[in-house]
């Protein structure tokens, strides 16, 4: 610290808007306090809606919107939520964010919500989300709570997409619907231009426990971590 | 800190309704929209069981253009108006509201395809049909020729059969299959069109009433078959009554 907030110390400074604590709340749960990785919570959504990466990606946008707003509302109305009834007015907020989403796809991508409309109803049960608003966002600050919410989302989002990567590609053989595998003339039975063998077992929520388990055994390789 | 009874009643019944307020603000404000995307979603499906459909088609115009429609009943009669004396508009009947009635007080809508240019003497009958898949319901419209006897095209949608399994019943390459299988044997008896277990079938299996299956979805298959096999039994005095008068 500068020696002139030390000469003044009744006018604190306030913390600059992206200090290093700060950056901390939005990259910690990236990896090393990752949200599914780490501390494994949300595993039901990260097995459901991942076989495909473009409703993964849909789904990823509505948890960080819902993670971000809930954890922000939450934050600004701490000090006047009654402790006794904290986790019912924390599941209204989650939920009514979560059906505005479920809304605004229903009118504006409607594809969309045929296909997600029911993972979206569950995301009012995820645990991430929960998690955050009683660990978090109920003894801090509204803008950081914002940070922690987009670092738990992203954090959440990176784990998922990169399962619907592996799903997709070694399921379908596509990505985002895209043939790679006929696009580069492999096949099941090595002739160019037939269909790709579709995967069952990567289709199935067993391929993405396989998957989540390897990235997190690759994380964990990387990072030293150990389950205490 | 402990609040009273009297602050916690409070401060849900402010919180109650300043949540149902904004959603209730949000439903009503975003319907108009979603009862468009809800209709060009049908006409989507109508459509895409005649003709191929790309993001550039105006799908609103052409189904103004190529089709006209009529609501029939169980005995296969025309009706123009409910039973409140409204009058009835095929697009507007909600199959899924209809499929939870039995079938004798169904409303059965029918969708006439007029050619591509309109107007040039029915080119195909289009049918909605509606059942049962492996997790949800699973619908969708099925064209078939003048005759009600063999099938132009099919078009299915579902609510949430597994992704890459039963989903793929959305496929074009899996409707594609549909095309040209016949509903009737040679006697003359309804047979319908089944879809086989697995993938990848021999040639031999599939016959003008056999299509090939998907693999590792064989629950939404038979629940296709089914669904199919019903509403070609009900749309069944509409076609006989139109072969009928067709032959005066």
């Amino acid at each position: 610290m500068s020696a002139e907030t030390i000469d003044k110390p009744v006018k604190k400074e306030s913390e600059p808007l992206l200090s290093k604590r700060r950056k901390g709340l939005v990259t910690d749960p990236l990896n090393d306090d990752n949200p599914i990785t780490i501390q494994v919570l949300g595993i039901c959504s990260a097995l459901a809606v991942t076989t495909q990466m473009k409703p993964t990606m849909v789904m990823s946008i509505a948890v960080i919107f819902v993670i971000v707003f809930s954890n922000l509302s939450i934050s600004a109305m701490r000090k006047l939520i009654p402790g006794r009834v904290r986790i019912i007015v924390q599941l209204a907020v989650i939920a009514t964010l979560v059906t505005l989403v479920n809304e605004v796809l229903k009118a504006y991508a409607f594809d969309m919500y045929k296909e997600l409309s029911v993972f979206v109803g569950l995301i009012i049960t995820n645990c991430i989300i929960m998690g955050r608003l009683e660990a978090f966002a109920s003894g801090n600050k509204p803008y950081d709570s914002v940070l922690d919410g987009l670092g738990s989302g992203l954090g959440y989002a990176w784990v998922i997409l990169a399962v619907a990567f592996f799903r997709e590609l070694f399921g379908a053989g596509a990505i985002f619907g895209y043939k790679v595998f006929e696009a580069i003339g492999f096949s099941s039975d090595g002739w160019v231009g037939m269909d790709y063998q579709s995967n069952g077992i990567m289709f199935s929520p067993v391929g993405a426990f396989f998957v989540l388990g390897l990235i997190i055994w690759a994380q964990r390789q990387k990072t030293g971590y150990v389950e205490h | 800190m402990q609040q009273s009874n009297y602050y916690v009643i409070i401060f849900s019944v402010i919180l109650t309704v300043v949540l149902g307020g904004l959603l209730a603000v949000t439903s009503e404000g975003l319907a108009p929209q979603q009862k468009k995307s809800v209709e060009l979603d049908t006409k989507k499906q109508i459509l895409g069981a005649v003709m191929e459909i790309d993001k550039d088609t105006d799908i609103l115009a052409v189904y103004d253009k190529v089709i006209q429609s009529e609501v029939v009943n169980f005995q296969g009669d025309v009706v123009t108006e409910d039973e409140e004396g409204k009058e009835l508009i095929a697009e507007d009947v909600n199959v899924e509201k209809q499929f939870k009635k039995s079938p004798e007080n169904r409303l059965y809508p029918v969708f006439k395809y007029m050619g591509e240019e309109g107007g040039e003497g029915v080119d195909s009958y289009i049918i909605p049909v509606y059942g049962n898949g492996l997790w949800d319901n699973i619908w969708g419209y099925i064209a078939l020729d003048t005759k009600g006897k063999e099938i132009k095209g099919a078009k299915f949608a579902h609510a949430g059969e597994t992704p890459g399994l039963g989903a793929r019943i959305t496929e074009p390459e899996v409707q594609e299959r549909f095309r040209g299988k016949e509903l009737y044997n040679e006697q003359g008896e309804l047979v319908s069109v089944k879809m086989l277990k697995g993938e990848s079938n021999p040639e031999s299996a599939l016959d003008e009433h056999h299509v090939d299956g998907m693999s590792g979805a064989t629950i939404t298959a038979t629940g296709l078959n089914k669904m199919l096999e019903q509403y070609f039994k009900y749309y069944q005095p509409y076609f006989n009554k139109q072969s009928a008068t067709a032959a005066l």
